[in-house]
């Protein structure tokens, strides 16, 4: 199993759950995060003071997923939060040591499995 | 002889006694009283377009706050200033049954003599804070997506074009107001003719383009609240102020204005409440604004009791217009049509209803003049045809010129940002300061963050 963490455009957000969810990829973190990836930077003036926008919003998801669900995970982001141009973002995909399932105290795989309830 | 000399001439001096009072009828002075009550209705009614942003601005997503807020409060620049420049002159100069003429053109010839009972600078003054608050309407229905430099040649054109010919029709002495259509502070005028064009922009600038695919949330509530508390607070000079007089009449439009939001709030939030099992806030400022809305016309021609009927009738038809909208593919985004188009000419007819003669004005329908009915409704298809008809040309004649909507890649980032190039709820970090100096050779101070190698 493997943690995937994608950092996408704010703006794509939702495209990309509508994506994973059509790809059966249930159970993830969000979370707003700042971040440059090399885009222009947007200037800003408030009164006199102009400013660079060094660090964009985007946002961070964080999946873990069965062996069998890494290319499916990453393939749906990748056609989801793609522009084309510089900021779309990235997608890691990190080895996990060890996954419980606090609920059920399931281990690894079996805790990485979407609960059937 | 000389007897019939003397009673010629007797009958001369009686005639000129009696032409005397006729030929110099009082002159029109200005009443002190009236005056400060219209300084401070002129006042009150500049306080509504500030009330529209927030009420618009906090209805919005977070990236589009300040957009939105811009469009409203950028009116007072530009259709203030078109106001002055030809507007006024349009509307309310002698003209004929259309339009006015060009004897105010840059308000020549207005000055302190007296207009009714208050100077006409101040009388222009009053019209001028309509004319704004009235382009700002249209904002809501056009908001995430539509470019600020063509919303800004829409709405000033819209005031020349839209906004003035219909004002003179109602009130600077055209057909409508010589065919006896009730319109005390603006139903028709404004409200209408607001909610009209807004569905027009809405339709000519196109969608937004997530719209029906993603859920578009207020991003701030209680921003809409406080909108909607300075739209009724700006009412009572909205109103009030329309009696041209601190007299009976704007007591009474006072009153009725206070009552009618009153009913509309309780029957919103009955009918809110058996829908969808919550009273809401966003239900609640919408409300409040509707019944605004409904009274306008009305509010020095009805009893206060009838007020509350109108306020509450008047919720209903709006409430399931926004019902209606929300399954339709049309992207009026703050369902200006609902408020101020069906809110309007619902107010519109209800005058014609409820109006007494006992309370101002003349009698309607329930007091036996159903003629005054027909009259309503005349006044509100004019208002209707005239506004999407000339909205149309003018939106389409911009958009021919340059495009009306922000590409995708725009709307996605925010209209803060692509077009002021401001944030509303910048939280600073990573912001680099840009230095001018002297030889105009920017220098740039490198962040204290480090970017190299970073992970997006």
């Amino acid at each position: 199993m493997k943690l995937i963490v994608a950092i996408i455009r704010p703006d794509k957000l939702n495209e990309v759950l509508e994506s994973l969810y059509r790809a059966d990829v249930k159970g993830l973190t969000v979370s707003r995060v700042l971040g440059h990836g090399g885009e222009t930077d947007a200037v800003e003036t408030y009164r006199g003071t102009t400013v660079k926008m060094e660090l964009h919003e985007k946002v961070r998801l964080e999946i873990g997923v069965s062996n069998p669900f890494i290319e499916v995970t990453v393939r749906a982001i990748l056609e989801a939060a793609c522009t084309g141009e510089v900021g779309d973002g990235k997608i890691f995909v990190i080895p996990v040591e060890n996954v419980y399932r606090i609920r059920t105290k399931e281990k690894d795989e079996a805790a990485v499995t979407p609960a059937l309830n | 002889m000389v007897s019939s000399v003397l009673s010629a001439t007797a009958l001369l001096a009686a005639a000129v006694q009696e032409a005397a009072p006729a030929a110099a009828a009082p002159p029109p002075t200005v009443s002190p009283a009236d005056t400060a009550w219209l300084l401070v209705s002129t006042a009150l009614v500049l306080l509504m377009t500030p009330g529209v942003a927030f009420f618009y601005g906090g209805l919005v997503r977070a990236k589009n706050a300040l957009n939105t807020m811009m469009m409203c409060m950028a009116a007072f620049g530009v259709c203030g200033v078109i106001w002055a420049v030809i507007g006024y002159s349009l509307a309310f100069g002698t003209g004929g049954n259309y339009l006015g003429d060009f004897s105010y053109a840059f308000l020549n010839n207005v000055g302190l003599d007296a207009k009714g009972t208050i100077p006409h600078v101040l009388f222009m003054a009053f019209q001028a804070s309509f004319a704004v608050v009235t382009a700002t309407l249209i904002a809501g229905a056009i908001v995430d997506r539509m470019r600020f430099g063509p919303y800004l040649a829409f709405i000033s054109l819209w005031t020349v074009f839209v906004y003035a010919p219909i004002a003179h029709w109602v009130w600077g002495g055209g057909w409508l107001a010589k065919l006896g259509v009730l319109d005390f502070a603006g139903g028709t005028v404004v409200h209408i003719n607001a909610g009209v064009a807004a569905t027009v922009a809405a339709l000519v600038v196109g969608k937004r383009k997530d719209f029906g695919r993603q859920a578009m949330l207020p991003h701030n509530v209680p921003f809409a609240l406080l909108g909607a508390a300075l739209l009724y607070f700006g009412w009572f000079g909205f109103n009030g102020g329309s009696a041209l007089a601190a007299n009976a009449s704007a007591g009474q439009a006072f009153t009725t204005t206070m009552l009618a939001p009153m009913a509309s709030l309780v029957v919103w939030m009955l009918l809110d409440f058996f829908r969808n099992r919550h009273a809401t806030a966003v239900g609640a400022a919408t409300a409040i604004v509707i019944g605004l809305v409904v009274i306008t016309p009305a509010a020095g021609f009805v009893s206060p009791q009838s007020a509350l009927f109108m306020g509450a009738l008047g919720a209903i038809p709006s409430y399931y217009a926004i019902v209606w909208r929300s399954r339709t593919r049309l992207d009026d985004s703050l369902d200006v049509l609902a408020g101020h188009g069906v809110g309007g000419i619902t107010g519109a007819l209800l005058t014609g209803v409820f109006a007494d003669a006992a309370w101002g004005g003349t009698n309607g329908l329930l007091h036996g003049n159903p003629a005054q009915f027909l009259k309503q409704a005349t006044g509100v298809g004019a208002t209707i045809v005239y506004s999407a008809v000339a909205s149309f040309v003018l939106l389409k004649a911009i958009g021919m010129v340059t495009a009306l909507a922000a590409d995708a890649k725009a709307q996605g980032r925010g209209m803060d940002i692509t077009q002021h190039g401001e944030e509303a709820y910048s939280n600073g970090e990573g912001a680099l300061l840009v230095l001018e100096t002297v030889d105009a050779t920017p220098v740039v101070r490198p962040a204290a963050v480090a970017t190299a190698g970073g992970v997006a």
